[in-house]
């Protein structure tokens, strides 16, 4: 029989066409591969979030395969002898047995916890970028919008989650979201016996948060994160001004292949981070909080970083019982359903508002420095410290007793710096970021502080400064400020990057010193 | 009886029941006396034993209260307005507990005295047990220095969670109370200090009498609060057990910054 010659090297061509004869991907996908992407370390914050997004979609089909959101009580017989005989819910018993009997089981709950965790706090970061460097303007406001939307979902997503394996923790927050819904006024009740199928904690909850968190949350962010990420594509990605980059095109480079294979760098690094915090770092160790009995609430019983604001609130919020036409509107009311509802709409309203504000209604594809709109970095600085305040007072509790301040004392610093620290980091941020524009402009005018003092025959003494260009004749310069970095030091003169290469350390090491002649010792020795 | 209104058919007999009466209450009287002295006897207990001679180490005890104690609980242990409480009753298991802990003699008045070196060795902290024992009784601790070894693990467990975990927490690590007081770590403390402090209720702790706890109780949560000390955490660094406030730091001290430079570094490599 005759052997048909195969060439290796025109074996991908060949496939390729086969598929593009059936399937026509070839000319979209071109115009995909080719799509210029700037690059800059702020833009790679939303990638953390989509990073630990698909690691929690594969952490999390894996505890899928082992857990069963079942209430029916059994008695425990697994591996872990403090709760050896002790009755419990089948949920709590099959995270038990996920963290001790199923190989590996532990350290994916640790990964999908912290992947949950670092998800979240992606989103904070990359939310702050984007907001500080107006990258939310004209045409992105859907982004931003549905951007803030996942950061909601995603915190419902991360609640319904940690009170899946019904330990004393999670039901505890159970019982205060329970609490919470029945603090609505008129409907309260209504929707808390709705959700529950009855009274709290009933038999039906964990079944309805399990569809919640494992289908139907995880299939809007999905849909959401699609949606997020093709608008990137399609109104292209904003670019910091700079040399040759205007507001109508796009400097960077082409998807493929170096930057998809930065991306996928990136990713590996994401996932080897998650790894190593989950193989290292301990994370909600549900064993040691025991099943979930009404009577058991623990000292120190926080909810995960990213609702924390929210006990915040509540600890802060002073115990202010309101009658109004006859309903009760108790004290809880305000700090977790109208505070929540107000920072969901008004940052959502927030690029409007800064239209009007400013009187600009045109298209931005150029980022603004955060020194180039102090308003807006006060703004940021001041729901940063707002945020930071509720935080910090959600777990004041664990604050003052390991630096023994008195709780009280804890609570009322809370209370007032919650409405004293926003507005002194609005003015602190905006001063900074004045400040340093006006360093930019000194620098265009004057020239780069070089360091050298120099000594007039007057006696006075003058620093060195180094004009960017040709002075006039009293010394100055006149450069116009395009938005982007002003060359500070001697080193950065006449580059867009650094002088010298490499991150940690140089790459290119300089020459060394030439050796002085040693005198030729050999010889003297010689005589001897 | 008046003599105003006389009966004439009782003249005889009228002198001599008035003899009797008197016989009679005075008989009553007597009695009475005697019950109300005896019950006062039974009942009492001070006078009788006060006058008792202490036992030897009792009187060791009271030569150390007499120098280290005595400025703030006043002599025979009856307090001092606005020192120190009357420790009449408070038995040795509270005596033992203040003194092998470091927390009497107490530094200082603040909301509440803090675990720290003892001042006095055991034997002599269970001298001035025995003696505030002997002068006012109260709970005293059972024989044994090992009572985690006699208890159930998992039982103690579910004690723990519903009795002490809402003031020490589910890891043992305590907690905060209100203005400046707290619920200590149970870590450091020992078997006799657990059982003490159950049964005494020290500072802000309620006591949780033989009634609530019964001994096997207590010595079933003794041993998981042991265990907990033993048991080493599975997942890796526990973060000190304090639960999400602590995971919520490392995400933005550990992942969050090595993160950012990852994405500084890979952003750079262009």
């Amino acid at each position: 029989m005759k052997r048909r010659k195969v060439d290796l090297k025109a074996l991908p061509g060949k496939a390729a066409e086969e598929v593009d004869t059936r399937l026509p991907v070839a000319t979209p996908l071109r115009s995909v591969l080719n799509k210029v992407f700037p690059d800059h370390w702020s833009f790679l914050l939303g990638e953390i979030a989509l990073f630990s997004f698909i690691i929690l979609l594969l952490t999390g089909t894996f505890l899928a395969l082992f857990f069963e959101p079942s209430l029916q009580e059994v008695r425990y017989d697994g591996s872990y002898l403090p709760l050896q005989g002790v009755e419990m819910s089948r949920a709590y018993e099959t995270a038990l047995d996920l963290s001790f009997d199923v190989r590996g089981g532990l350290v994916m709950r640790q990964m999908h916890h912290w992947a949950a965790l670092l998800f979240m706090a992606a989103i904070v970061v990359h939310m702050f970028r984007v907001f500080m460097t107006g990258a939310f303007r004209k045409p992105r406001e859907i982004n931003w919008i549905i951007g803030l939307s996942m950061f909601w979902l995603g915190f419902t997503e991360g609640f319904a989650g940690y009170s899946l394996p019904d330990d004393a923790l999670s039901g505890t927050g159970l019982r205060i979201a329970s609490a919470i819904m029945l603090s609505i006024p008129v409907i309260g009740s209504w929707v808390t016996t709705s959700l529950f199928g009855g009274e709290f904690p009933g038999e039906i909850i964990l079944s309805r948060l399990y569809i919640l968190h494992v289908f139907l949350l995880p299939l809007i962010l999905l849909a959401l994160v699609s949606i997020h990420v093709g608008l990137v594509f399609v109104q292209k990605h904003t670019q910091w001004p700079g040399p040759g980059r205007t507001n109508k095109n796009v400097v960077g480079e082409r998807m493929f292949p170096r930057y998809a294979i930065k991306q996928g760098g990136f990713f590996m690094l994401v996932f080897a981070v998650i790894a190593l915090m989950g193989g290292l770092f301990q994370i909600n160790p549900i064993w040691l909080f025991g099943p979930y009995e009404a009577a058991v609430v623990s000292a120190g019983s926080q909810p995960d970083w990213y609702v924390m604001f929210l006990d915040g609130s509540t600890r802060l919020m002073p115990a202010w019982d309101i009658r109004f036409l006859g309903y009760n509107i108790p004290p809880l009311f305000w700090p977790t359903v109208v505070l929540p509802g107000i920072l969901s709409v008004v940052p959502m309203a927030y690029p409007w508002i800064e239209a009007r504000w400013k009187k600009d209604k045109g298209s931005h594809n150029l980022l603004q420095r955060p020194r180039d709109v102090p308003d807006r970095t006060g703004l940021a600085a001041m729901a940063g410290a707002f945020y930071l305040v509720l935080t910090i007072s959600g777990g004041n509790d664990i604050v003052a007793d390991k630096f023994h301040i008195s709780l009280n004392a804890m609570t009322w610093a809370g209370r007032i710096g919650l409405l004293v620290l926003p507005p002194l980091a609005y003015y602190f941020a905006r001063r900074l970021a004045l400040g340093l524009q006006q360093h930019d402009r000194e620098v265009l005018a004057h020239g780069v502080e070089t360091g050298i003092i120099k000594r007039l025959p007057d006696g006075r003494f003058v620093e060195v400064h180094q004009p960017l260009a040709a002075p006039d004749e009293h010394g100055h310069t006149d450069l116009p400020y395009v938005g982007w970095t002003v060359p500070k030091k001697m080193n950065r003169v006449g580059a867009l990057g650094p002088a010298i290469r490499g991150f940690f350390r140089p790459i290119e090491q300089p020459a060394p010193p030439r050796q002085e002649e040693q005198p030729r010792e050999e010889i003297t020795t010689g005589k001897h | 009886m008046t003599p105003d209104t006389p009966r004439p058919a009782a003249g005889a007999p009228k002198q001599r029941s008035r003899v009797r009466r008197r016989l009679n209450s005075a008989l009553r009287m007597f009695a009475a006396l005697v019950f109300a002295g005896g019950i006062y006897a039974i009942v009492a207990p001070g006078g009788a034993q006060g006058a008792a001679p202490l036992t030897p180490a009792a009187e060791a005890g009271k030569a150390l209260y007499d120098v280290s104690c005595i400025t703030c609980h006043g002599a025979n242990a009856q307090g001092v307005d606005g020192r120190g409480p009357s420790l009449i009753g408070v038995g040795s298991a509270a005596v033992e507990f203040q003194v092998e802990t470091g927390r009497m003699p107490a530094a200082r008045q603040e909301a509440q005295a803090e675990r720290k070196d003892p001042m006095f060795t055991v034997d002599q902290s269970r001298q001035l047990g025995a003696y505030i024992q002997e002068l006012g009784g109260g709970p005293q601790l059972p024989e044994g220095e090992d009572f985690a070894s006699k208890g159930k693990i998992a039982r103690g467990g579910e004690l723990y969670r519903i009795n002490c975990s809402s003031c020490h927490a589910f890891s043992g690590g305590g907690g905060a109370l209100s203005s400046g007081k707290y619920a200590p770590s149970l870590e450091p403390a020992t078997d006799r200090q657990i059982y003490a402090a159950m049964l005494t209720g020290p500072q802000n702790m309620p006591v949780f009498g033989d009634n609530e706890l019964s001994p096997q109780d207590k010595f079933d949560i003794i041993a998981y609060v042991q265990s907990l000390q033993s048991d080493s955490d599975p997942g890796g660094w526990g973060l000190g057990r304090f639960g999400p406030v602590t995971e919520g730091l490392a995400i933005f001290l550990v992942g969050v910054v090595a993160l950012v430079f990852a994405a500084l570094w890979i952003a750079g490599k262009s």
